[in-house]
Order: C-alpha cells, then sequence, then structure tokens
C-alpha cells in the first residue's frame, strides 16, 4: 500500500499540487484521473522520486520516500516498476535485452536463467516470438506490452503506469488494461495508473483518484463513478455523448451487465 | 548576468562529473559498453581520420614548399616544418576539433533523445545512477582510443606529404624524407598525445552534459547537439592555449 499524506508541489512559484491526500491499495489497480494539466504527472512522478515534492509524506508500506538516504531509496527502487507513456524501451537493445537488462543489473543469475525469466515475461504479455526484434520493428501497442515485461521481470511490490493507453487503438487500449488488471490481481501488487482514458475509468477502475486543479476532488471505484454528484468528475468523465448514454443506462437498469436484470 | 549564469552552468557541470564518476553499479556491464564506445565513437572514426589527414598533409606539404622558396632557407626546412605542425597542433588540436564535430554531437543527440524519450528515466527509476552507466564509458572508451586516433593521424599526415614527393614535382623525396626526420624531438609527439587526452574528455563530457541536461522535444536535442559542439570547441581551443604554454615552455 502506498500513502500519500498532504502532498504539494510548485514550479517557480505556481503550485501544482495541494496538499494531497490518497491510499494507493495492494492487489488492485489505482487510477489517477483528471485533465491534462491537472498535477496527475507530477503526482506520479512525485511518487517514484523523479520530483521531490514541497512538503508531505509518501509512505510506500510505512516507509516514507521522502526522508530516506540515497541508498534507501535505490533499495526501494528495485521494488518499481513504471511504464512510460512513450514505453522508453533502450532503442540499442532488442526485445529480449530490454527484458533482460534489469534482471543483468541487479541479479547474479546465469545468462540461462535471465533469458528465462525474460522469455517467462514476454510470453505475460502475449509476445513470445518477438524476442529478437528492436523497439523500432514493433507496433506501440507491443512497445508497451514489452515495457510491462520489463517492469515486472524483477517482480516489483509497486507498478505505475503513466498514460499506458496514450496512442493506442481502442482494442489495443482494453487489452493493455486488462493485462495490467491480470497481472495486479496475479502477482498481488499495488498498481498505479495515471490515465485520461474513459474507458480505462470504467472498466479497471477498483480505486480512483480524481485531480482537479491540483486538488483531490473525489476518490471511489468505477460503479460509484456512474452515481457521483461532483460536477467537475462529471464534466470530466462523461463529456461525450456515447459516455452520457451509458450513465443514463446504467441510472435506468442500475449496471451495463445484460445478464444482470 | 551572463557571467552568473555560465557559473552556474559550471556548477552543474561539475555536479554533473560527481555523479558520472561514482563506482559503476556492475562492472561487467561497465566494460561491455566501454567496448561498444570504443567501436561506435573510436573505431568508426579512423576512415575520416585518415582521409582527413592525408590530404592536409599533402596540403601542408605543397603549401610550405611553394611558399619558402629562397635561398636563405635550408633544403629540409619543408619536411620538418610539416612534420612539426602535424606533430604539434594539427594531430591534437585541429583533429580534435574535427572529432569534436563527428563525437561530440553524436553523444549529445544520442543522450539527448533518450532524455526526451525518457529512457533517462527508466534508468534513474530502477536505482540506475544514469550519469554513471551512460556517460562514464564514453569518456574512458573515447580517451582510451584517442592515442590511436592520434597516432594514425601522425603518421598519415606524413605520409601525405610523402605522396606529394613521390607523385609531382614539387618536392623531390630525398628532400622530404631528409627533412622530416631532421632535428626530430621526441617530446612533440608525447606533447601531442597528452594534449589530445585533455581533449577527448572535453568532447565526451562536455557532450554528455548538454545531451543529459535537455528538456523539450526534437528541437531542443538538435540545440544541445549544436550547443555541445560549439562549447566542446571553445574549451578545447582554451586549454590548447594553456596546455601549450604549460607542456612547451
Amino acid at each position: 500500500m502506498i500513502e500519500v499524506k498532504n502532498l504539494t508541489k510548485s514550479f517557480d512559484g505556481r503550485t501544482v499540487l495541494h496538499g494531497i491526500d490518497a491510499t494507493f491499495y495492494t492487489g488492485k489497480t489505482n487510477l489517477i484521473i483528471g485533465q491534462s494539466g491537472s498535477g496527475k504527472t507530477v503526482l506520479i512522478k512525485s511518487l517514484v522520486g523523479l520530483l521531490t515534492p514541497d512538503e508531505g509524506e509518501i509512505l510506500f508500506d510505512g516507509r516514507n520516500l521522502l526522508s530516506m538516504n540515497r541508498e534507501e531509496v535505490a533499495s526501494l527502487r528495485k521494488e518499481i516498476g513504471m511504464l512510460f507513456q512513450g514505453s522508453a524501451l533502450f532503442d540499442s537493445e532488442t526485445v529480449l535485452g530490454n527484458v533482460m537488462f534489469p534482471l543483468q543489473m541487479f541479479t547474479r543469475q546465469s545468462r540461462a536463467e535471465m533469458r528465462e525469466r525474460a522469455m517467462f515475461c514476454l510470453e505475460r504479455v502475449n509476445l513470445k516470438g518477438a524476442e529478437n526484434k528492436y523497439p523500432a520493428e514493433i507496433s506501440g501497442g507491443m512497445q508497451k506490452r514489452v515495457a510491462i515485461a520489463r517492469a515486472i521481470a524483477l517482480n516489483p511490490r509497486y507498478l505505475f503506469c503513466d498514460e499506458p493507453n496514450s496512442g493506442l487503438d481502442p482494442k489495443t487500449s482494453i487489452l493493455i488494461d486488462e493485462l495490467l488488471s491480470d497481472i495486479t490481481h496475479e502477482y498481488n501488487i499495488t498498481t498505479v495508473i495515471n490515465t485520461h482514458d474513459m474507458n480505462s475509468v470504467l472498466g479497471i477502475g477498483e480505486n480512483i483518484i480524481f485531480i482537479n486543479q491540483g486538488h483531490r476532488e473525489w476518490v471511489g471505484d468505477m460503479s460509484q463513478i456512474y452515481t457521483t454528484a461532483n460536477e467537475a468528475l462529471n464534466n470530466f468523465v462523461f463529456a461525450t455523448r456515447l459516455f452520457q448514454e451509458v450513465r443514463e443506462y446504467v441510472a435506468e437498469h442500475g449496471t451495463i451487465d445484460k445478464n444482470k436484470k | 548576468m551572463t557571467l552568473i549564469s555560465s557559473l552556474a552552468t559550471f556548477g552543474r557541470y561539475c555536479l554533473f562529473m560527481k555523479r558520472v564518476f561514482a563506482i559503476p553499479d556492475r562492472w561487467s556491464q561497465f566494460g561491455k559498453r566501454t567496448l561498444q564506445e570504443v567501436h561506435k565513437l573510436g573505431i568508426d572514426s579512423i576512415p575520416l581520420v585518415l582521409i582527413i589527414s592525408l590530404f592536409i598533409g599533402a596540403v601542408i606539404t605543397i603549401q610550405m614548399e611553394l611558399n619558402t622558396t629562397s635561398p636563405l632557407i635550408p633544403a629540409y626546412s619543408t619536411g620538418l616544418a610539416t612534420r612539426d605542425i602535424v606533430l604539434l597542433e594539427f594531430s591534437n588540436s585541429i583533429l580534435c576539433l574535427i572529432l569534436a564535430g563527428k563525437v561530440g554531437s553524436n553523444i549529445a543527440s544520442e543522450i539527448g533523445t533518450m532524455r526526451v524519450t525518457e529512457q533517462i528515466d527508466a534508468l534513474d527509476i530502477m536505482g540506475i545512477n544514469s550519469a554513471n552507466f551512460l556517460v562514464l564509458p564514453k569518456i574512458v572508451g573515447f580517451v582510451a582510443f584517442m592515442p590511436v586516433l592520434v597516432t594514425f593521424c601522425m603518421l598519415m599526415s606524413m605520409l601525405g606529404g610523402f605522396g606529394v614527393a613521390l607523385f609531382t614535382d614539387i618536392i623531390t623525396v630525398t628532400k622530404y624524407t631528409y627533412g622530416i626526420t631532421a632535428y626530430f624531438t621526441e617530446w612533440y609527439v608525447w606533447y601531442g598525445l597528452i594534449k589530445s587526452l585533455v581533449f577527448a574528455f572535453i568532447i565526451a563530457s562536455t557532450a554528455s552534459f548538454f545531451g543529459y541536461t535537455v528538456k523539450g522535444g526534437a528541437l531542443e536535442v538538435g540545440k544541445s547537439s549544436t550547443d555541445g559542439v560549439v562549447a566542446s570547441s571553445i574549451f578545447i581551443l582554451l586549454f590548447d592555449v594553456i596546455l601549450t604554454k604549460l607542456l612547451l615552455q
């Protein structure tokens, strides 16, 4: 579990995060949602230590990131996997090389053991057969899956994903969402996903934190979001006609699952 | 204001170097990457060095011979002047200015692209010292291979002059070979090699700094690459003066 307490961050005198309080649960897909420029990327970068907040606490199962020394931070980072918006794969390495990279850096395994683990991770994300290709030779969706395989190679306790669906078609987005959800439950990890994809919000949002203009505006799950009275959240989630109709349908039938009447 | 800004940049460079010169996380990875950099930055530069050296050596010889036709100047002066110009300045300072363009822009654009595509952030999040992991092999590899490039440059330049003597009637082979062996000072070779090591460090570290600290997108990567080459060239010229004063006086 990750707890965030009173997190504040400013840039050049402009406050981007105003005293954020949030809890991200283990074994759940935790979503940070909000409009572009709302501060969610600053929040996730603060959580992984790429940015240093001005105030507050970030507790990884009780260990405060902001009061750790360099060795403790380095040790914690070995428990973290991260999926970047642009995948951030190493261009000079093959798919297999990318997945094996953290194993080469942090384990004493033999090359055969590392290869076996990397192949297992690639198989887990349905990418067996692509191991000898370079990142430039595969599609955006495949790159995201390689990045997921690399992120889980060391069995992380915490998985952070910065807009995992950006630039992907709806079908591939759903595949990535399902993969992240499955991995979260299968390995019981704390997954934090930064997104403004409404399919993700309504599909895998087990714990949703809505950030609006740097403030934590709403917390709940995907079922509660249909009935929320929060105007900013409604305007954000149900901005399109399609999602408005989905909400109306849910209000009328209580569910979108046609098997449940 | 410019002075304060320059001092601030120099301070950031020093802090960056402190991170670069840390003990590598994995020596096996460091060794592997250093060999890759020797190949990419050093061995791949050999053709350019050979071609430039051959032609510049030939041009220096022709110009020296055509511009020093006086009964007061000894016959061996063309060969001697060609040799000393090559050993003292061309094979190290001028060569490094040329390599600052090739190698410096390569390093700055590679690291800059890694920065804007979040590959460096990915390394940092894994708990890897990204400055050390990416930059130290480049500095070590390029500095270690620079004496090879300088030696090739020295030999090829002399060969260029020899070609002029062999294939034209501007200067005779006997006159040229006597000139390049006359009054030889071994220290000039060491002087050139020492200078080139310092210049190699300047090129690799400055270009890496500009690439590593880039913010933005493709335009900024291009700008950082240009800035890296310009800054490297200025520092090479500055240290050329300082080292010449220290080593030759």
